[in-house]
């Protein structure tokens, strides 16, 4: 990958990082001041001396929830990410496997010019690997204990370099924000539909017996739409996160390539673990986008078209071989590494 | 015509300000990958002791073998003590090469001795060792991918122009000539009986 194409996935991810924050907190501020307006319209018409609710503090706390929750997650997602997959950090090397993996992690350190990220392992069977951090100068570098028994060296060396790839390419940071972000959205949603179905009766026995008030109509529709924006929130997150991870694998692809030279490698390797292909249990849906396969073993990663476009957390495992058998024949020929064009 | 000598005054400072401290910038990232380079070759160093210490008892009909990557080994610290960007890469660049050779060598003696494999440490060193490899060798990629940019940058116009204010000169790349290597292997596929 040439400079000019990495400062590009650099500022891009950098730019998708501010717009998903910026959403995020939009969304809050939405269903704050939605709440706030529902309120203030079923109370406008209310008798003199009965609360009216004028002051918008739902929506300013909300608000403020999410910005206090976006920097939470900007400072602890990487942790929230790694104890959700039941992770533990490698310090002391004590296995022959342990001490190649943190010489291999070191190596792709030096090839890709960062500082060596923290270096975790999950204790699944499944093969499979991520990187987490939302700074290259505080990565994290996790693989499943599955990974380090099947791999050889070679190929371990290539899983690493791809992890390498995604956090300078600073994939890493969106990543993160997007695992952190979209569970809780997830949670407040749920929160909320629960709270309504609870609290809905009491309202309606309650406007049952008041009279109705002169914004009763745009009451409603407001209620409805924002109604229609919590329930549908997950989901929308959800096809965020995963539009978001697809293409960005054949790039990391490409650039693991270029910090071993040896694309074959990780050709091989993607072969292993696609045949491994028990779910990787450890880890849950809301970081599926973040490994080097989707963990859940879904089939519509390999499918190709519009809905598995819209669904899968990865591209095609067999396209991406084909790239990287490629790639690896056109070095061997000529020497040179080119990304196959998409 | 004030307004637009003023102007063009201040183009020129910014594109010099700009300039020079782009060369600085990849100057600082040159000398910073050698310095990676030298690190791990250093460790590489540090690391011949006690691999040949741990051999050392099993191979002693080995002696000539191991002789040789000891000698290889003191030759390359000697080197690598006057080396830097701007002058001796080339020199360092050989006595490596040679103390891979002899390195290789010696791992294939290690390889006819399964039992010696078994025994102590040698899996282990071996590990670093290859390791070890592999950091020299990547540390080099970037090196030399740093400095080319380098090179490539400081006689580019116009920041030719700001090169001797930034003193920047060309550097090294950190490269054996193995005219071997750059051969075409002939292969003969006529399947005549050689004469």
């Amino acid at each position: 990958m040439s400079a000019a194409n990495l400062f590009e996935q650099q500022r891009r991810n950098r730019n998708r990082s501010a717009v998903l924050i910026a959403v995020f907190i939009v969304f809050f501020a939405w269903i704050g001041f939605g709440a706030d307006g529902t309120l203030y319209l079923q109370s406008a018409g209310a008798e003199p001396g009965q609360y009216r609710h004028t002051f918008p503090f739902i929506g300013i706390a909300a608000t403020l929830l999410a910005i206090g929750m976006t920097l939470f997650a900007w400072k602890n997602g990487a942790k929230q990410v790694l104890s959700a997959t039941g992770a533990w950090e490698l310090i002391t090397p004590s296995t022959d496997e342990e001490r190649q993996f943190v010489n291999v992690v070191e190596e792709m350190a030096i090839a890709s010019g960062l500082p060596k990220p923290k270096v975790w392992i999950v204790p699944d069977d499944d093969p499979n690997a991520f990187a987490t951090g939302s700074d290259p100068k505080t990565a994290h570098l996790a693989v499943t204990r599955g990974l380090l028994t099947t791999l050889n060296r070679d190929e371990l060396q290539a899983v690493v370099a791809h992890e390498m790839a995604h956090v300078r390419n600073l994939d890493v940071r969106l990543m993160t924000l997007l695992a952190a972000l979209v569970g809780v959205i997830a949670i407040i949603s749920d929160v909320t539909i629960r709270g309504l179905r609870f609290g809905g009766g009491g309202r309606g026995r309650s406007s049952g017996g008041g009279k109705k008030g002169g914004g009763g109509a745009l009451a409603i529709v407001l209620l409805v739409l924002w109604l229609v924006t919590v329930i549908l929130a997950p989901f929308i997150s959800r096809i965020l996160a995963l539009a978001v991870s697809r293409k960005r694998e054949y790039l990391a692809d490409a650039t693991a390539a270029q910090f071993t030279r040896n694309p074959a490698a990780l050709a091989s390797a993607l072969q292993k673990i696609e045949h491994a292909a028990a779910p990787t249990k450890a880890i849950k849906h809301g970081t599926a986008h973040l490994c080097i396969t989707d963990p859940l073993g879904r089939r519509v990663t390999n499918k190709e078209g519009f809905i598995a476009d819209l669904f899968a957390t990865h591209p095609p495992m067999a396209r991406r071989i084909a790239r990287l058998k490629q790639m690896a024949y056109q070095y061997e020929k000529t020497g040179k590494l080119v990304e196959p064009a998409l | 015509m004030q307004w637009l000598l003023l102007i063009l005054l201040i183009a020129v400072v910014g594109f010099v300000i700009s300039a020079y401290n782009r060369l600085i910038a990849l100057k600082g990232e040159t000398l910073n990958s050698w310095k990676q380079i030298d690190v791990q070759l250093k460790r590489r160093h540090d690391l011949i002791p006690n691999l040949v210490n741990a051999v050392k008892g099993a191979m002693d009909f080995e002696k000539d073998t191991l002789e040789a990557v000891i000698q290889a080994r003191n030759q390359a610290v000697k080197i690598q003590a006057d080396a830097s960007p701007t002058g001796g890469m080339q020199a360092l660049a050989g006595a490596e090469a040679a103390l891979g050779a002899a390195l290789s060598r010696l791992n294939v003696v290690v390889e006819r001795y399964p039992d010696l494999k078994a025994t102590g440490n040698i899996g282990q060193l071996q590990e670093e060792l290859t390791s070890t490899e592999n950091r020299v060798a990547f540390a080099r990629q970037l090196y030399n991918d740093t400095a080319t940019t380098y090179n490539v940058k400081q006689q580019q116009f116009p920041w030719n122009l700001v090169a001797g204010l930034a003193k920047a000169e060309t550097v090294e790349l950190y490269e054996i000539e193995e005219p071997k290597e750059r051969e075409v292997p002939v292969v003969d596929l006529s399947m005549k009986p050689k004469a």
